[in-house]
């Protein structure tokens, strides 16, 4: 009805966004479209938009030949474990920030929340000696520390977590529950939205993840998808339509695991980022 | 277990973490910005020597290091500005009652925040390939000659600047989203009733409702745009003529590349000290134009 009073704006609006929608989505599509192509096909003049005999050659080039594979399970054992730490050590001290009483917890958890200000570049130099003193360079373990507990992950979940109400813990206690007990069973139900969000924003995370996983994973073998793409390309600096094959199978599982479970995710994105 | 033991025990894995792969090692490398660790003393620790400011005081005199900062203050200056704009216009596009398949829309807009950032670099250079990339072919229609974007010192930093508005503005759209959706409709109605067009209800509405937002999404936009860095190492290996040396760049090349971890250290603080300076700036002018609630 609205649309009906005022056509012209109406327009003008979706025009705009379709026109923002379609150069958004073009480099994606483009990335799609060219990693299809026939070798050297997408050098050419005028730029074909679509391939003239879509091939999945380059896929078999790039995961047989130059054994990318090795690189996708690194990507996707780092980033499962990765999954898992965080949600081991931010559900523990999440809960125990908004609901354990202990002294000093205010003290503390304004401290933590100080970390924020320190980019995590800082530390880079001098994790990267103590890791090589522990033998733990060009490891997954090395690759996954600064995943094990984040500032932003105890915050979030401290914010979910605050919403239980304390009679549900005390009941548990007054019928006999450890706190472990309370934890597994009466807690962890409870945050069930929030654990998926931290799992999807720390997966995603892991597997985007590109400075840390280049300093700390030199050796070809262990080196996550990024970094094995970034040093891929240094090498076929014409091959586009390869590239772009190295791109996709970087790209898609993320793309697609976010289409899935997108609401999860922006949550997380607005309670990390709006203070409550 | 009594719960305030219980808190500490829950605590505590998370807090040791913390400590040990973050709090000492942001220490360590304080102390080792005062130090000159290099490759030898990598060998053997007999060989490092307590410098002082040494380090920082070379680094002043460095060229490159002004270079590395130029380079980044150009990224945070012309990005930051560039990235909240696009943001905030996508946002208000969404949030009209005239627009359809929001839902999509939202998501399409979006997507390029979930990328994985060193795969769409790759994918950029090629799009900005001078002869058969997708953004000079698109410009030739409107007349103008190829531009080597990557290849030439003035115009590789403005690639690198638009690749990154592409790849993030979706983020700050929908926290400005969701700023647009919580401003009471009752404001709305009241500028109506006084008169007020679509300009001015912008201006004397939507902004100031919006002001604590755009300062938190500003201060943090600026603190991610200070850590660039995959962008030139992907694309442009820091060149060409050092114009894409990034402060952090800067760092990985003084540290992993060469071993200089002392110099490498103190140039973590100084990008740290102007993330921080920056920061606090900002809260400081916004408070100054009276729009902080």
């Amino acid at each position: 009805m609205v649309v009906l009073k005022r056509p012209f704006a109406s327009l003008a609006v979706n025009l705009a966004l379709a026109l923002t929608a379609l150069v958004t989505l073009f480099p994606l599509a483009w990335m799609v479209s060219a990693s299809l192509m026939a070798p050297g096909e997408a050098s050419t003049y005028p730029p074909p938009l679509v391939p003239r005999a879509p091939t999945l050659a380059n896929y078999r080039l790039l995961l047989a030949e130059h054994g990318l594979l090795r690189q996708v399970a690194n990507s996707l054992v780092i980033s499962l474990l990765a999954t898992g730490l965080s949600l081991a050590f931010n559900l523990t001290a999440g809960y125990a920030f908004a609901k354990l009483r202990f002294a000093g917890r205010e003290r503390v958890f304004r401290l933590v929340l100080g970390g924020l200000i320190v980019p995590a570049q800082v530390a880079m130099l001098p994790l990267f000696l103590m890791l090589k003193e522990m033998g733990l360079v060009n490891s997954y373990a090395g690759a996954l520390v600064p995943w094990l507990a984040s500032v932003f992950g105890i915050y979030l979940v401290r914010q979910y977590a605050l919403a239980i109400p304390d009679e549900m813990l005390e009941a548990a206690r007054i019928d006999g529950a450890g706190e472990v007990r309370i934890f597994v069973s009466v807690v962890l139900p409870t945050l069930k939205p929030i654990i998926v969000t931290l799992a999807v924003l720390t997966f995603l995370g892991a597997w985007n993840d590109f400075m840390w996983p280049l300093i700390v994973l030199t050796d070809h073998d262990v080196q996550t998808l990024p970094v094995a793409l970034a040093a891929l390309s240094r090498e076929h600096v014409q091959d586009a339509e390869l590239m772009m094959a190295g791109a996709v199978v970087t790209v898609l599982p993320v793309l697609l695991l976010f289409l899935a479970l997108q609401r999860y995710y922006v949550r997380g994105l607005l309670v990390g980022s709006v203070k409550g | 277990m009594k719960p305030s033991r219980a808190g500490w025990l829950f605590a505590a894995p998370a807090l040791i973490a913390i400590a040990v792969f973050f709090v000492v090692p942001v220490v360590a490398a304080l102390v080792m910005s005062a130090t000159d660790f290099d490759i030898y003393a990598l060998a053997s620790l007999h060989n490092l020597r307590f410098v002082g400011l040494d380090n920082y005081v070379d680094l002043l005199q460095r060229p490159l290091f002004w270079r590395a900062l130029l380079n980044t203050l150009f990224f945070v200056v012309v990005g930051v500005p560039l990235s909240i704009a696009v943001s905030l216009g996508t946002a208000l596009l969404l949030h009209s009652r005239l627009a359809r398949f929001k839902g999509f829309f939202r998501t399409a807009l979006f997507s390029p925040v979930v990328t994985t950032l060193a795969a769409v670099a790759v994918v950029w250079i090629f799009l900005l390939h001078t002869r058969y990339g997708m953004l000079n072919y698109a410009l030739s229609w409107l007349g103008v000659h190829p531009v080597d974007w990557l290849g030439d010192p003035r115009w590789a930093m403005p690639a690198i600047v638009l690749l990154s508005v592409w790849k993030n503005f979706g983020y700050n759209m929908i926290i400005l989203l969701a700023g647009l959706q919580a401003i009471p409709g009752e404001l709305y109605e009241a500028a109506q009733l006084d008169g007020a067009g679509p300009g001015a209800t912008f201006r004397h509405v939507t902004v100031p409702a919006l002001a604590p937002m755009l300062l938190m999404v500003s201060i943090l936009t600026t603190a991610g745009h200070f850590q660039l860095f995959a962008e030139p190492y992907v694309m442009t290996q820091g060149g060409p003529a050092e114009r894409t040396v990034t402060v952090l760049y800067l760092m990985y090349q003084d540290g992993f590349k060469w071993w200089s971890l002392g110099s490498a250290s103190a140039v973590a603080f100084v990008l740290f000290v102007f993330m921080l300076g920056t920061s606090l700036l900002q809260a400081r002018m916004v408070r100054g134009a009276g729009w902080s609630s």
